[in-house]
């Protein structure tokens, strides 16, 4: 069972970093959605399996039973799933916007703020110079 | 009782005041007095804070009255206060500059919520004494500065939200990697009970690759060298007020974050860490500075510097000897307080000439004086001029690398040093003394909130030049606790006798 669920966390973590390799913005969000869904696994696993007692007090008791579950990594579990969940909407949003700008998702080609500023390209490629502007006024 | 309630006020004012600017989203000119009222106040608490820590030692708390190992803990040793106080030093001197910077679109955007929420996600992250809840406050901290960072919506600044997103989603990941393998090997998420536990373990697999994750975790954060790529492509793109917070605060959560992990659950000292550290530091501090060199865009040229001196605080875990955590402790907050300014002259520079591109500026110097003057103070004091805050931190971590006979880290840390000053110079005189390349067709005034709050954080240097010694016996302070683990472990657990209990509890199934 410990091996089974190894094998998911590898597979899910190798899944993902392969999809994150891509050029595509879409494959690496939901790259790093995979590797999310790995990383929370394995910190279920680290609370080790083997317990289906839920963790519960009965009713009268005072502490819970020795072979309950433990309860904290399912704690930490569910924390990492609502923010891993609001991060992947926001880079979801991210791509929106960036597809309605670039009209496309191909990272190497969006490279508006590599060039903002860049030194490798003259400056009056990006923007007219100041004598072009003269002469644009002028005639 | 009352002392231990400072510790939580850092975090909660600032979560106040973002849930209160979010209230009043429509009224902008109620937001603006609102995070006037905010700064100030957090400045107040922050300071509190410090008096009390210094008064006290290392203090902390309980929340929800669990036992120490069980529930979330605070936690403020020297090293913590003193970031949060300089941390409300500068959330008051950006949040000054941000009056102006911040137009009418951007608060409609959210900008006070996102701003309030970033300086509760800081303090929370210096703050807190469970490695668990350090990552949920770096995750708030991430999306609190990706909304920051996309608050304009320009394409330039929604590219670098893409790279700053994807690379600092995957050192999370990376972290959650590690905490997995911590919690599977001891069993416990609170960082006292963790430095109990970890260095009586043996050395699994497990446990190494945890260190080893870390290490990139923290490393993307603090934008160590092979791992640094996201943060000039995208800090340039941001506002100038939004720059400004980012450089001052968020890659030194990283490094805070690195330094309290490898004193307290690792030991830096041991042979492959040091290895590991001073390889980090000097490439990033030779990698960083060279990269700055060349480049024509202010914004882009001070984040390569930033990069460059990641590695000089880096270079103090390098040696971790107690001079050499002294010194890196005096340089943190030195470079918060110089970084954010630096980045806050930068958008006066380009609000008095049109532009922060260096092909397009000029003639500052005669038109522009006061701000020439400004611009000289943190310049200065980043490349390490005495009498400002940046010599005293050099020349503590130059001694701290002699004494440890690590001369190649000292004379990386110098020539870095140098090219930083070469760097700055070339601002200097491409922006101040050459003729102004365009003509403005009419002259543009400083705006005054700019020329305050930048001579907040200024005055703020100079001053630790001047007076270094208090900030100095702080750092001491604050490099024996981290040499010393017991005084944290105490902290949290309080009495010995304490300590014994929580071990003869049967974890988690009690």
């Amino acid at each position: 069972m410990s091996f089974l669920y190894a094998i998911a966390v590898a597979a899910y973590a190798g899944c993902g970093l392969y999809l994150m390799l891509s050029r595509h913005f879409m494959r690496v969000i939901l790259g790093l959605a995979l590797m999310t869904n790995g990383a929370i696994l394995m910190i279920f696993f680290s609370g080790r399996l083997g317990s289906m007692m839920p963790a519960i007090i009965p009713f009268g008791d005072t502490a819970l039973a020795f072979d309950a579950a433990n309860s904290l990594p399912q704690a930490l579990v569910l924390t990492a799933i609502v923010i891993a969940f609001a991060l992947t909407a926001f880079t979801a949003v991210l791509a929106v916007a960036a597809y309605r700008r670039f009209g496309g998702l191909d990272i190497a080609r969006i490279r508006a703020a590599e060039d903002l500023g860049s030194p490798f390209k003259p400056a009056s490629r990006k923007y007219p110079s100041s004598k072009n502007r003269e002469k644009k006024r002028h005639g | 009782m009352v002392d231990q309630i400072d510790l939580v006020w850092p975090v909660l004012l600032p979560l106040g005041f973002a849930a209160l600017t979010a209230c009043l989203w429509g009224a902008i000119g109620a937001q603006r007095v609102v995070t006037i009222a905010g700064v100030i106040a957090q400045l107040y608490v922050s300071l509190r804070l410090l008096f009390t820590i210094l008064e006290t030692g290392p203090l902390a708390i309980q929340f929800g009255g669990w036992a120490p190992p069980f529930g979330i803990t605070f936690v403020a040793d020297a090293l913590a206060a003193v970031l949060v106080a300089t941390t409300g030093v500068v959330v008051l001197g950006v949040g000054l500059f941000a009056l102006y910077d911040m137009r009418q679109r951007h608060a409609h955007s959210g900008y006070y919520p996102l701003f309030f929420g970033l300086v509760a996600a800081v303090n929370g992250s210096f703050l807190t004494g469970d490695i668990f809840n350090l990552y949920v406050w770096f995750e708030i901290m991430l999306i609190a500065s990706l909304g920051l960072l996309a608050i304009s919506r320009t394409p330039a600044q929604i590219d670098g939200a893409i790279k700053y997103g994807i690379l600092n989603l995957f050192g999370t990941i990376l972290f959650i990697f590690a905490l997995a393998l911590i919690y599977g090997s001891a069993g416990t998420m609170n960082m006292a009970d963790l430095a109990r536990i970890l260095p009586e373990l043996p050395l699994t697999p497990g446990v190494a690759a945890a260190a080893l994750m870390l290490i990139a975790a923290f490393g993307v954060k603090a934008g160590a060298f092979p791992l640094f790529f996201w943060l000039p492509a995208s800090y340039h793109t941001a506002n100038f007020a939004v720059g400004a917070i980012f450089a001052g605060l968020l890659t030194k959560v990283g490094v805070y974050a690195t330094f309290r992990v490898f004193t307290l659950l690792y030991e830096a000292e041991a042979p492959v860490f040091s290895l590991v550290f001073t390889g980090l530091a000097g490439t990033t501090m030779l990698i960083g500075v060279i990269g700055a060199v060349v480049q024509t865009n202010i914004r882009r040229m001070l984040s390569f510097l930033l990069v460059s001196h990641i590695g000089n605080m880096l270079m103090g875990l390098a040696i971790a000897t107690p001079e050499a955590l002294t010194g890196a402790t005096f340089y943190i907050v030195h470079h918060i307080v110089v970084m954010a300014n630096l980045f806050m002259v930068a958008g006066a520079i380009a609000a008095v000439s049109g532009s922060d591109n260096l092909g397009r500026i000029g003639g500052l110097l005669r038109s522009q004086p006061l701000l020439a003057l400004l611009f000289l103070i943190p310049a200065l004091s980043l490349s390490g001029v005495p009498p400002f805050s940046g010599f005293w931190g050099k020349f503590l971590l130059v001694d701290a690398a002699f004494r440890a006979e690590s001369y190649w880290l000292a004379f990386i840390m110098l020539l870095a040093g140098f090219l930083t000053l070469y760097a700055v110079s070339r601002i200097w005189m491409e922006a101040f003394w050459k003729d102004a390349p365009i003509k403005l067709s009419a002259r543009r005034r400083l705006p005054p909130v700019y020329a305050v709050s930048i001579a907040v954080l200024g005055a703020v240097t100079v001053g630790i030049g001047l007076f270094a010694q208090p900030l100095v016996e702080l750092s001491i302070t604050a490099s024996a606790e981290m040499l010393d683990p017991a005084s944290y472990v105490a902290a949290v657990f309080g009495e010995p006798e304490a300590v014994r209990l929580g071990e003869s509890l049967p974890g988690e199934t009690q």
